[in-house]
């Protein structure tokens, strides 16, 4: 499209020497991306002459009320469906930048255009429409430019006519999409309030916002900076090709990062083979003087050698004193476009750089629909999803971690010949030689443990922004809020113990779609038995019940003896493990929240612990968390809620019959459990895995 | 690098991504002013060579000086040139309005050109700020079997990286300077003193800014006879750059009909 005029705004310099800022417009569909591009166009003048009848004309032909998004939605079958399919671009003149707007399509089926026009840009707007407040879409958008790499975001809180400019509830939408935002390591620049629809706060100040302190979109747009090519990081040259067209071996390639100078002493990954930079090569030729000595990052170049080395497309130089790394095996966050989800066992074509090398998939962890950022336990990354995977490469690739150079850490994921997926380089594993003594069995395990330790930015930053929502709210407002924020199974555990029962009763009395579930160890007290059977009774439910393998239980007990917790904490652990965590494990399988029982004041090491986490890939919540144990007492009293009958008894908190006893009245209220054992590693791990 | 130098690069990069990912591949001159930045770019990436061939659809209808140009710098750069012929109009879809039809020719053209020499990727020189549906294009962008855009199914590409593998019976548009501006045209071209058709300067009070087939292009008033009046005139205007060219405005899908049945 054809748009080149000046505006009021714009000083007489001369056009080349104006920064360039690609500036891509995301959010949820229908939050007013194309209203808000029409409007600053319009208003900055920068609408071709003719542009703004034309597109009347349209809307009138369709019978329907002019639409801005026919600006953009230049294909028949998006105006006759009302919907942007694929990004689109257009031109904006500010006080001193020249701005390419790249509009991204809101619906979540064209999420690989989106990706598309966002990964070209140096910088993003994210619409929120003040009456919808942050939805999926924006969650799930917010966290592909932080996979994108896109750090400059400015949030427009748009429709603020239709909320009567309500300055209180703008600052509600901005705390939670800021706490989202900074969850995922993006601070936004400014959060602005605006009616696209009528002008407010796009390029003029009005009287509706004026108690706004911040930019408008206009001067938002303003500070936004061109990305640059990093030149003050360690040289990075992948190698696109070398060519012999006359006498000279050009290895020619695009400078990613740090800069290369003739006599420079340089290394070929993989490989390791040295030499040193005899020539930068131009054309047209400059003469002998003017020869370039020195080239850097961003620049597309060609140099020669000082040696015959065997180069080929795929391979990086970088300094000899600073290589990068040869993995072999490597692992990934990374998005997933395919509509065959990504499995482990998975063959796909792993490209970095000019490099490419087949890889199989030997894990995946927090697997995860970024606009609902709460895992479904699944092993593989669906459509449109996000995950960690770990990788296994026919051939070593040269790279980086995406925090040590951004540009060498990037993968992208090509499946059935196309382009498939795409992410950040968490880390690497050098191809060693004599790496051939690890089994690979021992390195799947490894990688399995540590992304599952890794839990999602995401899902980090989803917990946080719940946490302060729910900070103010009643127990039962956080069930009925987690219930709408999660779209998944959300799974209780309860052990019986009073918490427990207070949740449950709050569930039970409220219908909610919540499954409750408890976990049988085999060693529970009688009276355990016999409050599980009559809270069933009172409340007219089935509990489901989840037991420990029988398998794993015969080996325990061959190993350990049938009361060998008492005699090593190894063993203690491992019966916990058996009888409570892989049950877990099970019970939460599938299920993206978790609502469990826990209160800071039970213990030291509790009060680590929040009101909403994210553990397992799900997000948790401890609906009691914040109650004193007297709290507690009264609501259950208050209700007539059934009660383990050894709480009478000075039981307070009460497991498994072998390890639990009563407790003094100065003890702390977990002094019973395992009392044998040191007080700052007494859990049995179902409650503590960040 | 100032902006012209970043533009060059990127379009350095694409070029030499095509040439080292497809197989047999083309660079298509339409003799204007972007395809001959595009050359020059060609030359850059390839340290003074083109190294594959040059292909100029030919309608048979352009203007003289356009094929005086040809005749020039085909020679001159050393070019390996082939010309193709169009079919005449009667081989056109005829539910195209007039113009867009006579435009068509150079489709079915490309088309035949495409089998005589199984080409699997052709190097235009479209911009996105020219028109748009240009500007949701891809810069390795598919085509199918008989030459068509599905706009509906555009494979992602991101960072640099490209979808290279067309299905057999297909062939990738390759798009290097998909990203500049018009303007930005006119400063490399000047910068870089790169030769141009002198129809785009004016002459008594006009000059083309959009080269096309002579019978449906015509000329915008205009007194930019320099390159830098040309700019400075493109710095002050609201007038679409295509605005000459008749087959953009029949109706208001011509355009896009166009180029899914593989129009540039």
């Amino acid at each position: 499209m054809n748009v080149v005029l000046s505006s009021q705004l714009r000083p007489a310099a001369a056009l080349p020497v104006r920064p360039l800022v690609r500036v891509v417009i995301v959010g949820h569909v229908d939050h007013g991306k194309s209203t808000l591009i029409g409007r600053l166009l319009h208003e900055t003048g920068n609408l071709p002459d003719g542009k703004l009848d034309a597109l009347k004309a349209v809307s009138a032909r369709r019978g329907m009320k002019f639409e801005w998004s026919f600006l953009l939605d230049a294909l028949q079958t998006e105006r006759d469906q009302g919907i942007t399919i694929d990004t689109s671009q257009i031109q904006l003149r500010t006080a001193s930048r020249d701005i390419v707007l790249i509009d991204a399509p809101g619906h979540a089926e064209f999420l690989r255009n989106m990706i598309t026009g966002a990964a070209q840009a140096d910088a993003a707007l994210l619409l929120i429409d003040a009456g919808e407040g942050v939805r999926d879409q924006t969650r799930r958008h917010g966290y592909l430019l932080h996979l994108l790499g896109v750090r400059q975001v400015a949030v427009v809180v748009n429709k603020m006519d239709r909320i009567g400019f309500d300055a209180a509830r703008f600052r509600d939408i901005a705390a939670e999409i800021t706490g989202h935002l900074v969850g995922l390591g993006l601070t936004p620049t400014a959060v602005i309030p605006v009616s696209a629809r009528n002008g407010d706060g796009v390029v003029r100040r009005t009287p509706s916002t004026a108690w706004h302190q911040g930019p408008t979109v206009l001067e938002a747009l303003d500070t936004f900076a061109p990305a640059r090519a990093p030149a003050d990081l360690a040289l990075r040259f992948p190698v696109q090709a070398i060519y012999k067209f006359d006498e000279r071996r050009i290895i020619a390639g695009r400078v990613e990062s740090g800069h290369i100078g003739v006599g420079d002493e340089i290394v070929v990954m993989p490989g390791q083979k040295r030499a040193r930079v005899q020539t930068i090569e131009a054309w047209p030729a400059p003469d002998a003087a003017h020869a370039p000595r020195v080239a850097s990052a961003g620049q597309s170049i060609g140099i020669t050698l000082d040696r015959e080395l065997f180069v080929e497309r795929g391979n990086v130089i970088a300094p000899s004193a600073n290589p990068s790394t040869a993995a072999k095996r490597l692992k990934a966050r990374v998005f997933w476009l395919n509509a065959r989800p990504l499995a482990v066992g998975g063959v796909i074509v792993a490209r970095i750089g000019t490099a490419e090398a087949r890889g199989v998939v030997t894990a995946i962890a927090n697997a995860v629909d970024p606009g609902l950022l709460a895992s479904d336990g699944a092993e593989v990354i669906g459509q449109n999803h996000v995950g960690e995977i770990a990788l296994e490469l026919a051939q070593p690739l040269a790279t980086d971690p995406h925090t040590s150079d951004a540009g060498m850490g990037r993968i992208v994921l090509e499946f059935d010949g196309r382009i498939a997926g795409g992410g950040l380089v968490l880390s690497v594993e050098a191809a060693a030689a004599g790496a051939a003594s690890h089994s690979a069995a021992a390195t799947r395990a490894a990688g399995t443990h540590e992304l599952h330790s890794d839990a999602s930015d995401a899902l980090k930053g989803h917990a946080a922004t719940l946490a302060r929502l729910f900070e103010a709210l009643s127990p039962a407002k956080r069930l009925a809020h987690l219930r709408r924020e999660i779209a998944g199974r959300i799974v209780f555990t309860t052990s019986f113990g009073l918490e427990d029962q207070a949740i449950l009763h709050l569930i039970a009395e409220r219908g909610s779609d919540i499954e409750i579930v408890t976990l049988d160890t085999g060693r529970l007290f009688p009276e355990t038995y016999a409050l599980w059977a009559e809270t069933e009774r009172r409340y007219g439910l089935r509990i489901r019940a989840v037991y420990p393998r029988q398998d794993d239980l015969e080996a325990l007990i061959e190993r350990h003896g049938i009361n060998g917790f008492y005699e090593t904490r190894e063993a203690r652990v491992a019966c916990c493990h058996v009888r409570k965590i892989v049950p877990l494990e099970r019970a939460l399988g599938g299920a993206q929240g978790w609502i469990a029982g826990l209160r800071a004041e039970q213990s030291a090491h509790r009060r680590d612990m929040a009101l909403v986490t994210a553990e397992r890939g799900l997000i948790k919540l401890n609906p009691l968390f914040d109650w004193t144990r007297e709290q507690l007492a009264s609501f259950v009293a208050a209700n007539s809620i059934p009660v383990n009958p050894l709480h009478a008894k000075g039981f307070a908190s009460i497991g498994c019959a072998p390890c639990t006893r009563p407790i003094g009245p100065d003890e702390p209220e977990r002094a019973g459990r395992w009392w044998w054992e040191d007080e700052t590693k007494k859990e049995c791990g179902l409650h503590n895995r960040a | 690098m100032d902006r012209l130098d970043e533009l060059e690069s990127q379009s350095v990069f694409i070029l030499r991504e095509a040439f080292a990912r497809l197989k047999r591949i083309a660079i298509l001159w339409s003799l204007g002013k972007d395809s001959n930045v595009m050359i020059w770019l060609a030359r850059k990436a390839f340290f003074g060579q083109v190294p594959c061939p040059v292909m100029h659809v030919d309608t048979g209808k352009k203007f003289a000086e356009m094929y005086a140009f040809r005749e020039r710098y085909a020679k001159e750069w050393q070019l390996d040139l082939l010309i193709e012929p169009c079919p005449p109009i009667d081989a056109v879809d005829p539910t195209l309005p007039p113009a867009a039809r006579s435009a068509a020719r150079k489709t079915e053209g490309l088309k035949l050109a495409l089998a005589k020499h199984g080409f699997d990727g052709l190097i235009a020189g479209i911009r996105r700020d020219e028109e748009a549906t240009r500007a949701k294009e891809r810069v390795f962008s598919p085509r199918g079997a008989e030459g068509l855009w599905d706009v509906r199914d555009q494979p992602p590409e991101f960072w640099n990286h490209f979808n290279a593998s067309p299905p057999p019976g297909a062939h990738l548009r390759v798009h290097p300077i998909l990203h500049w501006t018009e303007s930005d045209i006119w400063a490399y071209t000047k910068r870089e003193n790169i030769p141009i058709v002198p129809l785009y300067l004016a002459r008594d009070g006009k000059r083309y800014r959009s080269l096309g087939d002579a019978d449906i292009t015509s000329p915008i008033a205009s007194d930019a006879a320099t390159i830098d009046a040309i700019i400075a005139e493109l710095d002050a205007t609201r007038i679409p750059e295509r605005s000459g060219r008749a087959m953009d405005h029949e109706s208001e899908d011509a355009f896009e009909r166009l180029r899914k049945a593989g129009y540039l």
